[in-house]
């Protein structure tokens, strides 16, 4: 994706990351490690290279195995380059029933892309999911924090255009939560 | 219609929000425990309730508080479980989304009967934008001197904070959970030592689901007695259930327990019935994990009695004929659902989600995820349903978690009622149709 660029948190994340640490006993400051870790993948255009999580690693004064392990084993951190939009379609159980797989289908087709693929332009990931706790809207799609639900191939099509016309959008910057206090 | 306790409020405008709460009652509890009881008796009601855990295992709650150790001059920890991750669930995500403050009171006042002076809602990943609802709204309490120190100038002090998972079904384990919100994988640790006498940072710590947690405010305003009043037997107060699949109404409602099933899938009130005017063919009544049945054993136990949403009532007949209550996510088939396909997906989300720890589960997820995939391409035999039974029975107990367990039962539930259509589907293969679609779908080489 983007050519040598230096790894640095902003100004405003080192300080949300200051305050993340405050929210775990003296000496815990590993608990703030997840945390982080969407901060860094907001901020470092989605995913997580081995770069970005030595970077954290030297923050939180852990290992850098501490990171990988963790960055490893959970489903939202990616680990390779995605598009600037991430959508992540649920294929479990009450969505399989409710047509996800007609959405998956649909999009692999309009995209170009299947699951695990970005677009040539850079422009889409599309990721399946396991249940994202939105059954009885089956079925349903995540990009970025949003639910977008009770989906029809129609929606998805006007979904995909508004998407296109963000243009610039940078994936997951809405998940990340300002701590208010 | 049955009595709300959780959804009391659920319609009024701006209930969100801490002013519209606290006018509907909100924070009373926190007042009347801080100010009129003693820790102990404000757990003594719960015990008095009835209340059992929420997120599926159904342990009674005021025991698992009264197992929690006390060691003079050591941090003790109340971990509210929000890592709703169980397919067919989405109870809390709607009590979380709708009344955040009920969350944060039910929090605060349970802190306070365990003497805890820093707690946590662990949520998961995805839940992100529900994750800044909870921390607008325990800021809003914060403000209001409901959390911080010296609450109502009880001298009690409490600490609350939003911890964001970051997608993994397993962290609803609460010793995973434990160890994700210490920084790392989410391995289930061996119990004993149990989280009461060794949790959080090596501490004495409870872990509860956030309905449960929600259900200590009314039985506090209202007396443990109150609360018991409602349900049938064991079964006490109200639940939540998330209703999906092919019904005419999805969604999230609270029921007092003993509603016969009937019911609530038929009543309008309810789920209203099947949708498209199709006939029911089978329900996972309490989630993913939970034995499959055929309409007729959901709808009557095999005695014939009506079957009701009691813990006690869906798992009458044991896993013969019976299934449980498990944490409500109630997913309803019609009669043109693939038994077998949907296995698969079941037993797909199980093989991705085990932590890979114990053998059992790592590899026989695995196994039965390859057997099954194999069947619903069209390439299975007859000895494939026997060897499914086969993998599934070495895992049911043979885990430290109950993970193990989870992946087992619905393979074993789904060969145990509809043994003939996983045979139709290895004898008949050329009735199945679109198999290329099913393999790029799940993103896997087409055979």
């Amino acid at each position: 994706m983007n050519a040598v660029k230096e790894i640095r948190f902003s100004q405003e994340s080192l300080e949300l990351i200051e305050k993340m640490i405050k929210r775990y006993p003296e000496g815990k400051h590993k608990s703030a490690l997840i945390p982080v870790l969407h901060i860094a993948q907001a901020e470092f255009d989605g995913w997580l290279s081995t770069e970005v999580m030595d970077y954290v690693a030297g923050i939180l004064k852990l290992e850098p195995i501490e990171v990988y392990e963790v960055a490893t084993f959970y489903s939202l951190f990616n680990l390779e380059p995605v598009g600037k939009c991430v959508i992540e379609v649920c294929r479990t159980s009450s969505c399989w029933l409710m047509g996800a797989e007609d959405i998956i289908r649909h999009l692999e087709k309009k995209l170009g892309i299947s699951p695990g693929g970005t677009t040539a332009d850079g422009m889409f990931t599309l990721k399946t999911v396991e249940c994202l706790g939105s059954c009885g809207t089956a079925p349903v799609m995540q990009v970025g924090a949003a639910y977008h639900e009770n989906l029809d191939l129609n929606k998805v099509d006007n979904l995909l255009d508004k998407f296109r016309s963000e243009g610039n959008r940078k994936c997951y910057t809405d998940r990340i939560t300002p701590d208010q206090k | 219609m049955g009595k709300k306790i959780l959804l009391e409020n659920d319609h009024v405008p701006g209930i969100r929000g801490y002013d519209v709460y606290r006018s509907k009652g909100g924070y009373a509890s926190v007042e009347k425990a801080l100010k009129s009881m003693t820790p102990e008796a404000v757990t003594e009601e719960v015990k008095k309730s009835g209340l059992r855990g929420r997120g599926g295992a159904g342990f009674p709650t005021g025991m698992k508080w009264g197992f929690l150790a006390k060691p003079p001059g050591v941090a003790r920890y109340l971990i509210c479980n929000a890592d709703e991750s169980e397919p067919g669930t989405f109870k809390d995500r709607y009590l979380m989304e709708r009344i955040p403050h009920l969350l944060i009171e039910g929090m605060i006042t349970s802190s306070y009967a365990l003497g805890v002076k820093t707690s946590y809602i662990y949520i998961r990943g995805e839940y992100f934008y529900i994750a800044r609802i909870l921390e607008e709204a325990i800021d809003e309490a914060y403000k209001a001197g409901w959390l911080g120190t010296n609450i109502l100038g009880t001298g009690y002090d409490l600490d609350l904070y939003v911890h964001v998972g970051a997608g993994a079904y397993i962290c609803g384990e609460e010793t995973a959970l434990l160890e994700s919100l210490e920084g790392k994988r989410g391995n289930p640790r061996i119990k004993p030592p149990f989280p009461a006498v060794e949790g959080l940072y090596g501490c004495p710590t409870v872990v509860n689901n956030v309905e449960t947690i929600a259900a200590v405010v009314s039985i506090i305003n209202q007396g443990g007695a109150a609360y018991a009043a409602i349900g049938i037997g064991k079964s006490t107060g109200t639940k939540l259930i998330s209703a999906s699949g092919h019904i005419n109404k999805p969604g999230v409602y609270e029921i007092e327990l003993g509603v016969p099933v009937e019911e609530f899938i038929y009543s309008d009130e309810y789920c209203g019935g099947i949708r498209n005017g199709k006939k029911l063919k089978a329900v996972v009544a309490g989630g993913s994990s939970v034995p499959i049945l055929p309409a007729g054993l959901i709808l009557k136990t095999a005695a014939g009695e009506p079957r009701l949403m009691t813990y006690e009532s869906l798992a009458d007949g044991g896993f013969a004929t019976g299934t449980m209550l498990g944490s409500g996510g109630f997913i309803v088939m019609d009669e043109t659902t693939s038994i077998v396909k949907n296995l698969w997906n079941f037993t797909r989300f199980y093989q991705h989600e085990s932590c890979g720890q114990c053998s059992p589960c790592r590899e026989g997820t695995l196994w039965m995820e390859k057997v099954l995939r194999r069947i619903v391409g069209g390439q299975g035999a007859l000895r494939d349903i026997d060897l499914l039974w086969d993998v599934q029975s070495n895992i049911e107990g043979k885990t430290i978690c109950p993970f193990g367990d989870a992946a087992a039962w619905p393979v074993a539930s789904a060969i145990r009622h509809f043994r003939k259509e996983f045979e139709e589907y290895v004898t008949h293969p050329e009735k199945i149709s679109d198999v290329k679609h099913y393999y790029s779908v799940n993103n896997l080489p087409v055979a």
